[in-house]
């Protein structure tokens, strides 16, 4: 008896320990998760906390200082370069490291790692673009550059002496809900990192699978009439009116061109189709106002770089001060450097150059061995890359992925649509070519004038970026800077064939070419992801370029002299709907008033009086964004809807300059379903009855007004996993379109404003917090701030300051 | 007096052992109190989950009071307590109290088996 009692109750105290101790399913480990001094608990910061600490690290070579101010901004001062990366590093895994680790698991294709199969796509998808192999690429790039490695390597170990201090009390909550453990860190990873924000930015610039589809429905006067180069009403960053030089190279078009592309036997759609797209609206704006048109004299300069709005944040503050550098502005957590920012002598901003720098080479290959393809007239090797993905709770999952000379074969018979038949996709991307993006922060961080800044940009290859600049000596600039093939017409829209070397892309635009202008005489320079130039540059430059935010912001400045902080800062806020401008009168023109019933009538009046302000409160900009899509939809579907898998949708843009210009055509405005011949007035007419039905609705629900009818968030990284940790229903305006172009989840990821006087004049905001964890006051303090449109003051502290810290940190080298 | 001696030297010796060992040494500790210090099988579980279930629910109330209830709130919608930041005070301190009741019962039985002659 007294054996089994104590035998049975032992065991039920084993198992239920067991249990608690493992996960269960979805379940973390409860007795962990739960225990006050190993679980969640522990991450629930006091809100006195105190930073202050002294540390003795391992590898550094002196000590160094961190003073952090009351916003926990930190101000790094090291005595030399090594350590001023050692210790970004470190403080980057300090407050963001299950964002690190996440985000370049997931770069690599190792989310299932810690999401299980329901990720394995994704992390397929991922490592058959290549980002590993892109990433490979660029670590041999940066360890051949000495000073590039010794940067790299430091910060690698700050990370890890970080990581390697790490208790299970002192976990992220994220680690301990997953049941996870964070991975050590290395070279490779910075690289990855930067390969992630390549691909988010410059690998879905590009349409060619379904530009190729859209071919083989439509002819080639249509297709530029759906998915026109250039744009009626483009306003390009380089003035208008610039001379270009004489193209240094001209790609030569194949005799077989036409016939490939447009020829009886191209109307063969693609059926592999990339799921995991980036998303379109990761746009940006940025500007510069020379000191010629300000009020104090000194340039003013702006960057809003429109991502994923996520907490923790992409984005890091902090100010790096070493020996021979003082810099502040936003870091990338993975990464060494400051990303965008201002120090002694210059400030600098990016925005994405929407260039398409991808595109797909169909391969023939001898036999599913894929160990060969078709190539210039004979059997070539492929290079075959097994990749092993590791899955939660399942057993490792091997993909095979054949490289060829155009670069990996991202879709073949084992991946991508059931219905491809063994269509065969290598993708070619300068994403994969060798390139340090690195050297040029590191040197950007340091540049004191123009010709420093110049140099600093020239190694930046992918993705593609307008640096804006200024200099307190006076100078603003802007460069489309990044690698772009020299492409001869329609090189590159589809789908191109890859057993014949003409179809490769035959060489770069130089350097010096890329789009780019310095001091012009009208005293401003601006880009909002707009194409660069206007038609008269000598290169083929496609492209997923957005119009309208160019065109309020050079408005806006043209319009403008004496201009101030608190001008700039409302152009930051700017709500007009340039878009909408346009399309009002077209819609109210067609309008069938006699058509609509009373409720339809209200809402056409509230459309008609709007003033044209996408602002939180605004109804008539949900009346236009429901009604203008209603109309596009109608316009559009019927015919996109041939073709198989999928067409792009023309851009707003385009339907709009289409209707401007030629409302005759009837062509697309017909309905090819009904026997009836559809007018445009039919159109617009039935697309407000429609959106009238569909916002009343939303009106019961007190959800009219454009903020709570398109409730923008910011979510967690884990997003649907973990809701009462984002931030959602947030009071703002804005669309994708506007100045200010806060969308559901995207939006001015970094507001940032400098003032190039003598004692540099600075203001930011991001809508997170520095502090990663959940539970820290510091996870979203700013979101308000950002929200209500005001700005953090940026503090260059010197170090005659240390006394006005909040908190010191002081760290010995062992 | 003996059940108060245990109980409170359960809750004091838990929280030195938690600081150094895995969340489970609670369990441990519960049960080497109940070897050292039988008492009736049900009065050795009301010691050893008393004792784990008062430290854990002093421990997060005064923690929750410092981080003024930031982390509670988000964490009572991720586990099953619907939102109720006193119900995930209690679920944690069950489950802790769980673990010590059970592993000073599986003491107090255990001493019995190597102490036949003793009650």
């Amino acid at each position: 008896m007294k054996y089994v009692r104590s035998g049975l109750s032992t065991l039920v105290l084993v198992v239920l320990v067991y249990f608690l101790d493992h996960p269960i399913g979805a379940l973390p480990p409860l007795g962990q998760l739960l225990s006050p001094q190993h679980g969640f608990w522990q991450n629930a910061e006091s809100k006195d906390h105190s930073y202050s600490e002294e540390l003795t690290l391992p590898g550094l070579k002196g000590p160094v200082q961190v003073s952090f101010d009351d916003r926990l901004v930190p101000h790094v001062f090291a005595e030399n370069d090594e350590d001023l990366y050692y210790v970004q590093g470190y403080l980057h895994a300090k407050f963001r490291l299950f964002q690190i680790d996440l985000q370049t698991r997931a770069a690599e294709g190792r989310a299932s790692e810690f999401a299980g199969d329901k990720a394995l796509r994704f992390d397929r998808e991922q490592r058959r673009l290549g980002m590993r192999f892109a990433a490979e690429n660029a670590l041999n790039e940066i360890e051949k550059d000495p000073l590039s490695k010794q940067v790299f390597d430091a910060y690698t170990k700050g990370v890890n002496a970080y990581i390697d201090g790490l208790t299970q009390a002192e976990l992220p909550l994220e680690y301990k809900l997953l049941g996870v453990k964070p991975d050590r860190w290395s070279n490779i990873r910075s690289a990855l990192l930067l390969k992630m924000m390549a691909r988010n930015l410059s690998s879905g610039t590009e349409i060619d699978l379904s530009l190729t589809n859209a071919k083989s429905v439509f002819l080639p006067d249509e297709l530029s009439l759906l998915y026109p180069q250039v744009h009626d009403s483009l306003m390009p960053i380089v003035p208008k009116g610039t001379a270009f030089a004489e193209p240094g190279i001209t790609p030569v078009r194949p005799i077989t061109a036409d016939s490939v592309f447009f020829g009886k036997s191209s109307k063969e759609p693609v059926l592999a189709e990339e799921k995991e797209r980036p998303d379109p609206n990761n746009g940006s704006n940025n500007w510069v106002v020379a000191g010629s048109k300000t009020q104090s004299g000194a340039p003013i300069l702006c960057n809003d770089p429109h991502l994923e709005l996520s907490l923790p944040s992409i984005w890091y503050e902090m100010q790096l001060h070493g020996p021979n550098s003082n810099t502040y502005g936003v870091s990338l957590p993975g990464s060494p450097f400051v990303i965008i920012g201002f120090n002694d002598s210059i400030a600098w901003g990016v925005t994405n150059a929407q260039r398409d720098v991808k595109d797909y080479y169909r391969v023939r290959f001898r036999d599913e061995s894929k160990s060969e393809y078709w190539f210039d007239g004979q059997w070539r090797k492929s290079k075959l890359r097994i990749e092993a993905i590791q899955v939660k709770g399942k057993p490792t999952f091997f993909d095979t992925v054949a490289y060829t000379l155009m670069g990996p074969v991202m879709f073949d018979a084992s991946f991508g649509d059931s219905l491809s038949k063994g269509e065969n996709l290598a993708v070619r991307w300068t994403g994969h070519d060798p390139s340090n993006e690195g050297l040029t922060f590191y040197q950007l961080n340091r540049a004191k004038n123009y010709d420093d800044y110049e140099s600093a940009i020239r190694t930046f290859m992918c993705p593609g970026q307008n640096f804006v600049f200024a200099s307190k000596s006076g100078d603003i600039a802007i460069w489309q800077q990044g690698k772009f093939p020299a492409r001869w017409p329609d090189q590159g829209l589809y789908v191109m064939p890859g057993e014949d070397s003409t179809f490769f892309w035959q060489g770069y635009i130089p350097q010096t070419e890329n789009p780019h202008a310095k001091n012009p005489e009208r005293g401003f320079l601006e880009s909002a992801n707009q194409r660069a130039v206007d038609g008269t540059y000598p290169y083929f430059i496609p492209g997923r370029y957005i119009t309208p935010r160019g065109i309020t912001i050079e408005n806006t400045l043209a319009s403008m002299q004496q201009v101030t902080v608190q001008d700039m800062m409302d152009l930051h806020q700017n709500y007009f709907n340039t878009l909408a401008e346009d399309v009002r009168p077209m819609l109210l023109k067609y309008v069938n008033r006699n058509a609509l019933n009373a409720t339809e009538r209200r809402y056409l009046e509230m459309f008609e009086q709007w003033d044209l302000m996408a602002d939180p409160d605004s109804k008539g900009q949900t009346i236009y964004e429901c009604w203008f899509d209603t109309l596009q939809a109608a316009i559009w579907r019927d015919d996109l809807e041939q073709v198989k898998p999928s067409a792009p949708w023309p851009e707003e843009q385009t339907t709009l300059e289409w209707l401007m210009r030629d409302s005759t055509d009837l062509k697309f405005i017909d309905n090819r379903l009904t026997p009836q011949r559809e007018t445009l007035e039919e159109l617009v007419t039935t697309t407000l009855q429609i959106t009238t039905k569909v916002l009343s609705e939303y009106e019961r629900q007190g959800r009219l007004s454009w903020s709570p009818f398109k409730e923008s968030s910011v979510n967690h990284l884990l997003r649907d996993a973990l809701p009462s940790f984002a931030r959602k229903k947030l009071r703002v305006g804005g669309n994708g379109n506007i100045v200010n172009a806060i969308t559901k989840s995207h939006g001015p990821s970094w507001r940032m404003l400098i003032h190039l006087t003598g004692e540099t004049e600075a203001y930011g905001i991001y809508p997170g917090g520095q502090n990663g964890n959940p539970g820290s006051r510091f996870y979203d303090d700013y979101v308000d701030t950002w929200v209500s449109g005001k700005y953090n003051r940026l503090w260059l502290m010197k170090p005659e300051e240390f006394n006005k810290a909040s908190w010191t940190v002081q760290i010995k080298p062992l | 007096m003996k059940f108060w001696i245990s109980l409170f030297a359960t809750a004091l010796l838990s929280f030195v052992a938690g600081i150094y060992l895995p969340w489970w040494s609670i369990g441990i500790v519960a049960f080497l109190i109940a070897v050292v210090m039988p008492l009736r099988p049900w009065k050795n579980f009301i010691a050893g989950f008393l004792g784990v279930f008062l430290l854990w629910i002093g421990l997060t109330m005064w923690i929750d009071q410092a981080n003024g209830g930031i982390l509670t709130a988000r964490m009572a919608i991720v586990l099953p307590v619907g939102g109720n930041v006193i119900y995930l005070h209690l679920l944690t301190a069950l489950v802790g109290g769980l673990v010590g009741g059970l592993a000073a019962l599986s003491g107090c039985y255990v001493r019995a088996v190597f102490s036949p002659e003793k009650n």
